[in-house]
C-alpha cells in the first residue's frame, strides 16, 4: 500500500520532482561552464589591458633593462622588466636547485622507508608547510631567518669565495637579495614536489620492487634503480609544478628581494621579481602606460605558469594512466 | 653446496604463526615441487628460503635453513647476499620499465660489480641461453624489456635471477599467468636448468608437480586450533606422493576431494 | 660469501642515502617547528587585551608646537648659516650635544612597545573573505557535482583543466584581474572588490574537494535511489550530498584559511584601513595586509604587532588544517 502511494506520487507529476532532471543539469552545467569562462575571462582582460604596452614595446617589456616609470627632462618613460625578469628567475632556479633534491628525498623517505605509524603524521607536518600563508615567511624571513643566513652564509661567503667569484660578491647591506630568497622560496614550495613525489612512489606496482629484492639489490638500489626511475615522468611534472609556484611567488618575494631595479651581479644582493614589481606599482601606477606595462608582466607570469601547469598535469595523468593498465 | 636443510622453519606475520615448524631437504639438482590448497602457506615457506618473507611489514621467520653450510637465517647474514645464492622468480612476469632487454638481464650483474661490456655481453647471452630466450630476443635487446610477450618476460626474468649465478632458484608458481603454450616451454626450461641448479617450485596444478618434479612436498590447512595454520603433511618422492601417498590428507587432495 | 669491497660500497651507500632521506625529511620539518615557534613566541608578546580590541594607534611622537614649525628663519645673504641649529660636537657626557627630549622621545617612539591592536583586521579578514567564500560556493560546489555525476563528457575534462589552471595560478593574477574590471571602473578600492579576488582563489578548491567528496558516496547509494524511482537530481541533493556533506564542509574549511592568509590580492584591490569599516564597498583592514605593512615599518612596535597579525593568521591555519585531518581520517580519506 505505501509503494504504491510513493510510487503514485514519483509519478504522479508532481512536476518538480519529474522534470527536476533538466533544470538540474543546466544549473550544474553553467555553473561549472563559468569556472571555464572565469579563466578566459582572465586571460582576455590580461591580453586588453596590456595591450599598450605591448603595442609600444613588444617583447621590449620583458627584456629592456631599464624599468623608469618616471618621464624626466632627458629620457621618455621606460619600461623593460629585465630586472624583475631575471630576479625571477634566478631567484626561483636556486629555489629548484634546492627543493628539488631535498623534496624527492622526502618523497622517499615517506613513501618507501619510513615506518608506516608516523608515515601520516609526517606527511601532515610536511603539508603544513604548503598551508602557511606567504606573508608569513615573509615576517619570519625578514626578522630571524634574513639575518641568521647573513651572519651563517652571506657574510663568511661573500668575503671569500666572494672576492674571487663576481656573483657571490658583497658587500651586504640589508641582506635581502636573491639567493635568500631563493632558500625561503624552496622551503615554500618543498611540500609542493615532496608530497606528489611520494604519490606517484605508491603508485609503482610491488612486482618491481620484488623483482630487484629477489637478485639481492639493497633496498637504496631497489629505489634508485628500480622504483625512481619508473615514477619518473610524475616526479619531474611535480618539479615542474614547484618552479611554476615559486615563479610566480608575490608576498614572500617582495619582503626579502629588496625591491631595486639595478641589476648587480652578486646573487646577493638586492633585485626584484615580476610578482613584486606588479604588487608594488600597479596601485600608484604613473600612466596608463605604466599600468599595461606591469599588465603584460603579469600576462607573462600567467602565460608561463600556465605552461608549466599544463605541462606537469599532462605528465603526472601520463604516469597515473599507464599504472591502471600496468602488468 | 647447493642443498637446503630446513630445519624447524616457522613464519610469522607479526604474532601470528602462518605454518607449523617445517622440517625438509632439498636435495641438489633435482626439482622440488610445493603443492597445496590455497592459504597453506606455501608460498610464505618458499619466500623463507631467499628471506623474502621478511620483506613484509612485521614478518619473520623462526629456525635454520642451511644452504651449504651456511645458515641463512644466521644473524650474522646479510639478505641482499642470501638473495644473489637463491634466486627468486614470481607469480607475474616482470620486465623492469624503463629498461631494455639487455639491461633487464645485466641489472644484477652490473649492482655486484660487473661493469666491463665485454664481460657483461657474455654473461648477458649465457643467461639468455639458459633461459631459452636468447634466440628470440638477440636481435632486439634494446628495445624496452616489457614490450616483450608475457611467456618472453616471465623468461626474462629467470634469466636476469640465472644472471648473478644462483644455487637455488625459486618458482613462485610461475606459469598461473601464462597460456599452456608459454608453460610448456617453462616446464621444459626448468627440467635442463636443474642440471646445474637447485628448483624448488610453489605449485597449484598438481599435474605439473607430477610432470616435472622429482620430489614433492604437499602443505595442507590445519583449523583445529581456530586459527589458519600451514603445515607440512608429507614429503617423499613424487612418484610415491602421487601415486600411494603415506597421508590420508594427500590423498584427499590429490583426489580433488578436498582443496 | 666474503664481504668483498664491492659489497662493502654498495652496504655504505644503502646507508648512507637512506639517512640523506631522513635528514632532507629534517629539513622541511625543521622550518616548519621554526616558523611556528617564532610566530608564537614573538607574536605572543603582542598579545594583551587590547590587542584583539583595539585597532590601529599612531606611534607616539613628539609633534612640534606650531610656533616652531611655522618660525621662519631669515635668510642673511652675507652669512647664509646664521640662525641655523648647528649640533655642537660632542658635550662630557658623550652624547651628541644638542641632544634633547625631543630626539630621545622620537628614539622611544621608534623603539616602543606596541601600540592598539588589530581588531579591524581580524573582522575585516572575517568579512571579506567570508563574503568571498560565499561567492565561490555555488560556483565550487555545483561545478564540483558536475565534476562528479557527469565525469566523461568533455566539458568536464575542459572544467577540470580550468580549476586545476585556476589554481595554479599566482595568486596575484586574480588581483590584477579584479584590479582592472573593478578598482579602475569603480575608481575605488573596496572590500567587495577583495571578496572577488579571493573567490577566484578559492573556487578550485571548494570545486576539487567536492568532486572528490562525492566521488567517495558508494555507487550503490545512487542506484538504491534510482532503483527507488527518484530523479538524479532528487537523490544528488537527498542522499548524495548530505553523505559527502562533511567531507565538503571540510574543503570549504580550507578554503577560507587559504583565502583568509593571502595578500597579493588583497594589496591590489582593498587597500587596506586602520580603523574599523564595515562597508564592503570601501577599503577596510585584513589581517595580511597588517602582517605586510608592519612588518615594512620602521616602528619596532608595529612590527611586533605584524607578529601578533602572524600569529593569528597561522593559529587560524593550524587550527583548520588540523581539524580538517582529523575529519576526514573518521571518514576514511587517505591523502
Amino acid at each position: 500500500m505505501a509503494n504504491q502511494q510513493t510510487s503514485a506520487s514519483w509519478s504522479s507529476g508532481k512536476s518538480l520532482l519529474r522534470h527536476g532532471d533538466v533544470p538540474f543539469r543546466i544549473g550544474t552545467v553553467v555553473l561549472a561552464s563559468a569556472v571555464v569562462l572565469l579563466v578566459i575571462a582572465i586571460a582576455v582582460i590580461m591580453v586588453n589591458a596590456s595591450q599598450e604596452a605591448r603595442q609600444a614595446f613588444g617583447l621590449d617589456v620583458l627584456f629592456g633593462t631599464e624599468w623608469n616609470p618616471i618621464e624626466t627632462e632627458v629620457a621618455p618613460p621606460a619600461f623593460g622588466a629585465y630586472p624583475a625578469v631575471r630576479g625571477t628567475v634566478l631567484s626561483a632556479l636556486i629555489a629548484i636547485l634546492i627543493a628539488a633534491p631535498l623534496a624527492i628525498g622526502i618523497g622517499i623517505y615517506l613513501a618507501e622507508l619510513c615506518p608506516p605509524s608516523i608515515s601520516t603524521p609526517l606527511s601532515f607536518l610536511v603539508e603544513l608547510l604548503a598551508a602557511i600563508p606567504s606573508v608569513i615567511y615573509g615576517v619570519w624571513g625578514v626578522f630571524v631567518f634574513v639575518p641568521f643566513f647573513n651572519t651563517v652564509f652571506a657574510e663568511p661567503v661573500s668575503q671569500s669565495f666572494g672576492l674571487v667569484i663576481p656573483w657571490l660578491a658583497g658587500p651586504i647591506a640589508t641582506g635581502r637579495g636573491i639567493i635568500v630568497t631563493g632558500v625561503i622560496l624552496a622551503i615554500m614550495i618543498l611540500p609542493t614536489i615532496a608530497s606528489l613525489t611520494r604519490d606517484v612512489l605508491r603508485l609503482v606496482p610491488n612486482t618491481q620492487r620484488e623483482a630487484m629484492l629477489a637478485i639481492g639489490a639493497t633496498r637504496w638500489e631497489m629505489i634508485s634503480q628500480a622504483v625512481v626511475p619508473y615514477a619518473s615522468a610524475g616526479i619531474i611534472g611535480a618539479i615542474m609544478l614547484g618552479i611554476g609556484r615559486a615563479l610566480g611567488e608575490t608576498m614572500a618575494a617582495t619582503m626579502l628581494i629588496g625591491n631595486s631595479q639595478r641589476i648587480s651581479e652578486s646573487l646577493f644582493l638586492p633585485s626584484t621579481t615580476a610578482a613584486s614589481l606588479v604588487a608594488n606599482e600597479l596601485t600608484n601606477s604613473v600612466s596608463s602606460l605604466h599600468e599595461s606595462a606591469l599588465i603584460t608582466v603579469a600576462l607573462a607570469l600567467f602565460g608561463i605558469t600556465l605552461l608549466l601547469n599544463l605541462s606537469a598535469r599532462l605528465l603526472i595523468w601520463y604516469v597515473e594512466r599507464g599504472n591502471r593498465g600496468a602488468k | 653446496m647447493s642443498t637446503m636443510l630446513i630445519r624447524q622453519l616457522t613464519p610469522f606475520y607479526g604474532s601470528r604463526q602462518a605454518v607449523k615448524p617445517v622440517d625438509m631437504t632439498i636435495r641438489a639438482n633435482q626439482i622440488t615441487a610445493i603443492i597445496g590448497p590455497s592459504g597453506c602457506g606455501k608460498s610464505t615457506v618458499l619466500r623463507c628460503l631467499n628471506r623474502m618473507h621478511e620483506t613484509i611489514r612485521g614478518a619473520y621467520a623462526t629456525g635454520t635453513v642451511l644452504l651449504g653450510d651456511t645458515n641463512i637465517y644466521d644473524t650474522k647474514e646479510d639478505p641482499t647476499m642470501i638473495r644473489r645464492r637463491v634466486g627468486m622468480v614470481f607469480q607475474q612476469p616482470v620486465a623492469l620499465r624503463t629498461r631494455s632487454v639487455y639491461e633487464n638481464v645485466a641489472v644484477g650483474l652490473r649492482m655486484h660489480g660487473m661493469s666491463n661490456k665485454a664481460e657483461l655481453d657474455v654473461a648477458v647471452e649465457k643467461a639468455l641461453r639458459a633461459a631459452v630466450l636468447w634466440d628470440e630476443v638477440k636481435d632486439v635487446l634494446d628495445k624496452p624489456g616489457h614490450a616483450l610477450s608475457g611467456g618472453q618476460q616471465q623468461r626474462l626474468s629467470i634469466a636476469r635471477a640465472l644472471a648473478v649465478t644462483p644455487d637455488v632458484l625459486l618458482l613462485d608458481e610461475p606459469c598461473s599467468a601464462l597460456d599452456p603454450i608459454a608453460t610448456a616451454s617453462i616446464e621444459e626450461l626448468l627440467l635442463t636448468l636443474k642440471e646445474n641448479l637447485t628448483i624448488v617450485i610453489v605449485t597449484h596444478s598438481m599435474q605439473q608437480a607430477a610432470r616435472i618434479s622429482d620430489e614433492t612436498a604437499v602443505f595442507m590447512v590445519d583449523t583445529s586450533s581456530g586459527q589458519a595454520l600451514g603445515e607440512l603433511v608429507e614429503f617423499d618422492a613424487t612418484r610415491k606422493v602421487f601415486t600411494e601417498p603415506s597421508d590420508e590428507r594427500t590423498e584427499l587432495y590429490i583426489s580433488g576431494r578436498v582443496g | 660469501m666474503k664481504p668483498s669491497t664491492n659489497y662493502r660500497w654498495r652496504k655504505l651507500v644503502d646507508q648512507v642515502m637512506r639517512s640523506a632521506t631522513v635528514v632532507a625529511t629534517g629539513c622541511a620539518v625543521i622550518p616548519l617547528v621554526a616558523i611556528i615557534a617564532y610566530v608564537i613566541a614573538i607574536g605572543g608578546t603582542a598579545m594583551s587585551a587590547s590587542f584583539f580590541t583595539d585597532v590601529y594607534q599612531p606611534p607616539d611622537l613628539p609633534t612640534q608646537s606650531e610656533d616652531v614649525a611655522n618660525e621662519e628663519v631669515p635668510f642673511n645673504p652675507d652669512d647664509p648659516f646664521a640662525n641655523l641649529e648647528v649640533p655642537a660636537p660632542e658635550n662630557a657626557d658623550g652624547g651628541l650635544a644638542g641632544e634633547s627630549d625631543e630626539m630621545q622621545a622620537v628614539a622611544d617612539a621608534y623603539a616602543a612597545g606596541p601600540r592598539g591592536g588589530v581588531l579591524h583586521g581580524i573582522l575585516g579578514t572575517l568579512m571579506i573573505t567570508g563574503i568571498g567564500l560565499l561567492m565561490a560556493l555555488p560556483i565550487g560546489i555545483f561545478a564540483g557535482i558536475y565534476l562528479s555525476e557527469y565525469r566523461n563528457e568533455r566539458l568536464a575534462t575542459v572544467v577540470r583543466f580550468s580549476s586545476d589552471v585556476l589554481s595554479g595560478s599566482p595568486s596575484i593574477i586574480a588581483g590584477v584581474v579584479i584590479y582592472v574590471v573593478v578598482v579602475l571602473q569603480t575608481q575605488q578600492f573596496s572590500a567587495i572588490a577583495g571578496s572577488m579576488a579571493l573567490a577566484i582563489l578559492m573556487v578550485p578548491i571548494v570545486t576539487r574537494t567536492t568532486e572528490e567528496m562525492l566521488k567517495l558516496v558508494p555507487e550503490a547509494m545512487r542506484e538504491a535511489a534510482r532503483g527507488l524511482g527518484a530523479p538524479t537530481w532528487y537523490s544528488t541533493f537527498t542522499v548524495v550530498l548530505p553523505t559527502a556533506l562533511p567531507g565538503i564542509v571540510t574543503g570549504v574549511m580550507l578554503a577560507f584559511a587559504r583565502g583568509a592568509g593571502e595578500t597579493a590580492p588583497l594589496i591590489l584591490t582593498v587597500l587596506g584601513s586602520n580603523v574599523i569599516t564595515m562597508s564592503m564597498f570601501e577599503p577596510m583592514a585584513a589581517l595580511p595586509l597588517l602582517t605586510y605593512r608592519y612588518t615594512e615599518s620602521p616602528y619596532i612596535g608595529e612590527n611586533t604587532l605584524a607578529w601578533g597579525a602572524a600569529f593569528v593568521l597561522v593559529m587560524l591555519v593550524l587550527i583548520v588544517n588540523i581539524l580538517v585531518r582529523l575529519a576526514t581520517r573518521r571518514v576514511g580519506v587517505t591523502r
